[in-house]
């Protein structure tokens, strides 16, 4: 996608302005420019950009942002600060009635994923020893209510029917009183699928909460919805007054702006994701995580935090020294490897950097073999580490055997370390020199 | 409407004439421009026209106003950014180059020139006079399993003969939700076990299908993120079995994209295309308020022709896609 590194081009276009001393606002807005892009293309919707970045707009161009060493970073976290806080800044939970059984309704567009959003809440109430009743109240798609009994067969909870001849509202009220009977504690209706601007569906929606008063109205809203999404959540808003909403199909690759949108028009809480198909991938919502998703800059935040942590500012000068003099050694090459280590798994540290997590997802990052680096690094000599041109066939055996690795992992290592020296001589040489002084300057991804 | 009031069965004969007055009250509360042309309110080539000529009748002059009065419009229907730019670029381009000066006139070139992107000859399955298997695929809930009932439906009306497959072995239910459209159409269904291999199932189709000189096959697929590696190859096998045990039968893959979908659609197009060769794309949902403008970006980038649109639930909600009323309904607000 074009907005991929939206935190990388933020950085170069402050870079760009660098030379001229103090930013000015219109270098910010510039930069704004390239964030309202983001956000268009993340699907946020066309409004509520424009509001946003307003609002962005006048805090970044404070004379703090202006002034500081690193206005880049600065208006990334405004940025980020007022996604996070427009979805809601922390996480909200399910609302519970006082009295038995807690009713929930569970509604949305066609295809957004509500039935199988029944079955995961399901599963995930009875984790926690309540005894939910799934009500079948989508009477007109084909083969709806067998496929939430099939679901309640799954999860081993009760699944109440009547056939797809009744009437919704009545087979609704039919299920509060047969979840008394029988001690469920929590009812989930699952309606059908409607169009926000189907009247007759709208007031069906209506009259079963006018029969029930559930406790909680949740809207199922697919993550890959474009604009239209304002138009979706204010009017099943307006009609039902939602209390949250669950964002399905996240496990893809969609920014999902929609969340936003929505949140913006409705002020609901987002309060699940959907991350996958099985009953399981249901998990509670991050708005921090998502503001970056939208952004398509990955959770480069925590990973400037873990960074500015873990790596010493003088080591990175020494080694900037190195690279210059091309002095770069094992022994160097293992010292930032345990910097980086530090920091977290590699899978960790992966899905940190944007637009890498998503392409690695599957692949087994291999920690074991950082580990025989180490030990292999560990059973040369000083001399060796710093000479690596002088380990020949019998000292490859030795470092092997030492390391309890096999010859073919030392040469794999020794060519490894050759390749990134140069790569990190031509990184060198591009930066000229800029490796060290992280504090002040971070690269977007910095390795 | 007809299943929304008193489901389905015998019960509909009886209710016919009931059904009918609901149906026209409803009509009236329903913006959606497909809708309403569906239901038979008059939409012409001028009424195309004139729709885009109001909107920008307020301006006296070509000014960057009016552009981006263009591009709002433009992006507010799912066009996305990048084509959206990529398009008023190229416009004012043109308009500079054959000095245009009346708002109007640049409205008509951007008509054209929309038209001329979204324009491919496309042969409907159901007017082919060679026999077709048609794999429908799509991410979850877009309306491939709806989409499959109104092509045969179609078919049927144009009296060719027409079997469905129940590919769909996955979710739960799909097999039912299948067999319940080939029901409502009058077909038949080749089906597996849920659980089974969805290949296998479309093997079996596909020999039933020849034995019995089917005109149109419809395998029907589990509904997939285009982003599951393991699950697009599971795709790819299903296609491969198809082509192979297709033995010279055409073979056509047909995409289904839902309206209300954003920029991702394009992704989805981009590597459902990938792995297993899209000919056309079904458009769902245009009932609804979503413009399904993202769809000129997937023309644009990847040339997949837009065969047809979904405009309902019922058997009947699925037409020809027609550029021009498209790009009016873009417009529309
Ligand atoms: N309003 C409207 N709804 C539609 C249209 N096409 C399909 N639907 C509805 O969208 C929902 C999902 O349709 P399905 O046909 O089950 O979608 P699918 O792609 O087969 O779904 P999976 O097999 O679960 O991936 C159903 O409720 C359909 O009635 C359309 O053109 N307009
Ligand atoms: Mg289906």
């Amino acid at each position: 996608m074009i907005f991929e590194g939206l935190a990388e081009k933020l950085q170069s276009t402050f870079d760009k302005l660098k030379g001229k001393g103090k930013l000015s606002s219109k270098d910010v807005k510039t930069a704004l420019r390239e964030v309202k892009l983001a956000l268009l293309e993340a699907d946020v919707n066309f409004k509520v950009v424009k509001n946003l970045i307003n609002k962005i707009e006048e805090r970044a161009v404070g004379q703090e942002v202006l002034d500081s060493l690193t206005p880049a970073q600065q208006v990334i976290k405004i940025v980020n600060e007022e996604l996070t806080d427009l979805m809601g800044g922390t996480q909200s939970k399910i609302n519970f009635g006082a009295k038995s059984p807690t009713v929930i309704m569970v509604v949305g567009l066609q295809g957004a994923g509500k039935t199988t959003t029944v079955g995961k809440l399901a599963k995930r109430f009875r984790k926690k020893g309540k005894d939910p009743l799934l009500v079948a109240a989508d009477i007109y798609r084909p083969a709806a209510i067998k496929q939430l009994q099939v679901l309640g067969e799954r999860i081993e909870q009760p699944v109440f029917s009547m056939g797809d001849k009744q009437n919704p509202v009545d087979i609704a009220k039919a299920a509060i009183s047969n979840a008394k009977s029988n001690g469920n504690d929590i009812v989930i209706i699952d309606t059908a699928g409607r169009l926000h601007i189907d009247e007759d569906l709208m007031n069906e929606l209506e009259d079963i909460k006018g029969a029930v008063t559930p406790h909680e109205i949740l809207l199922v809203v697919d993550s890959m919805t474009g604009q239209d999404a304002v138009n979706v959540a204010e009017n099943f808003d307006q009609k039902l007054g939602i209390d949250g909403v669950v964002l399905t199909k996240l496990d893809g690759d969609a920014r999902g702006g929609a969340a936003l949108s929505i949140s913006s028009v409705t002020g609901r809480p987002i309060k699940f994701v959907g991350m996958g198909e099985k009953l399981d991938a249901l998990e509670p919502f991050h708005p921090d995580r998502m503001a970056s998703r939208i952004l398509g800059m990955g959770d480069v935040l925590s990973l400037i935090e873990k960074a500015e942590e873990q790596i010493d500012a003088e080591k990175a000068k020494e080694l900037e020294e190195k690279l210059r003099k091309e002095e770069f050694t094992l022994e160097d090459f293992l010292d930032q490897m345990n910097q980086v280590r530090n920091m977290g798994s590699l899978e960790e540290i992966l899905n940190m950097i944007p637009g890498v997590g998503k392409q690695l997802k599957g692949l087994n990052m291999d920690e074991g073999q950082l580990d025989r680096i180490e030990a292999i690094i560990s059973s040369m000599t000083i001399e060796e580490r710093r000479n690596p041109e002088i380990i020949n066939g019998s000292r490859r055996r030795r470092i092997a055997n030492g390391s309890g690795t096999t010859v073919q992992d030392v040469n794999q290592l020794l060519k490894q370390f050759k390749q990134t020296k140069q790569m990190m001589k031509q990184m060198g040489d591009l930066q000229k020199g800029n490796m060290g002084g992280l504090k002040g300057k971070m690269k977007f991804p910095f390795f | 409407m007809l299943k929304k009031i008193f489901g389905f069965g015998k019960e509909e004969e009886v209710k016919e004439q009931e059904v009918n007055e609901e149906q026209e009250e409803t009509t009236k509360e329903k913006p959606g421009l497909f809708k309403r042309l569906k239901d038979g309110l008059s939409k012409t080539r001028e009424g195309f026209v004139s729709q885009i000529q109001n909107l920008f009748s307020l301006y006296s002059s070509i000014d960057d106003e009016l552009y981006e009065d263009l591009e709002e419009i433009l992006i507010q229907a799912d066009v996305g950014v990048h084509t959206t730019m990529k398009l008023v670029d190229q416009l004012k381009t043109e308009v500079k180059e054959r000095k245009i000066k009346e708002p109007e006139e640049l409205i008509e070139i951007f008509q054209k020139q929309l038209c001329q992107l979204l324009s491919q000859d496309v042969e409907q399955v159901e007017e082919s006079d060679q026999p077709t298997i048609l794999m429908v695929v799509g991410v979850n809930g877009v309306g491939k399993t709806t989409t499959i009932g109104k092509i045969a439906q179609r078919a049927k009306n144009a009296e060719k003969d027409v079997l469905l497959a129940a590919g769909d072995t996955f979710r739960a239910a799909a097999i039912d939700q299948l067999t319940a459209w080939s029901n409502r159409v009058g077909t038949e269904v080749i089906a597996h076990q849920e659980g089974a291999d969805s290949a296998a199932v479309a093997y079996d189709a596909v020999q039933a299908a020849k034995s019995r000189a089917t005109d149109l096959l419809i395998v029907d697929t589990a509904g997939r993120l285009h982003t599951q590696a393991n699950l697009m190859e599971e795709l790819k096998k299903i296609k491969r079995v198809i082509v192979r045990e297709a033995e010279g039968i055409k073979v056509e893959v047909l995409l289904v994209l839902d309206a209300t979908t954003g920029q991702n659609a394009i992704s989805q197009a981009k590597l459902f295309n990938q792995e297993v060769d899209v000919d056309g794309i079904a458009l769902t949902k245009l009932d609804g308020t979503a413009k399904g403008g993202v769809v000129i970006a997937i023309m644009d980038e990847l040339g997949i022709p837009i065969k047809l649109i979904g405009v309902g639930e019922d058997l009947e909600d699925l037409q020809d896609f027609e550029p021009e009323t498209f790009i009016n309904a873009l417009f529309e607000q």
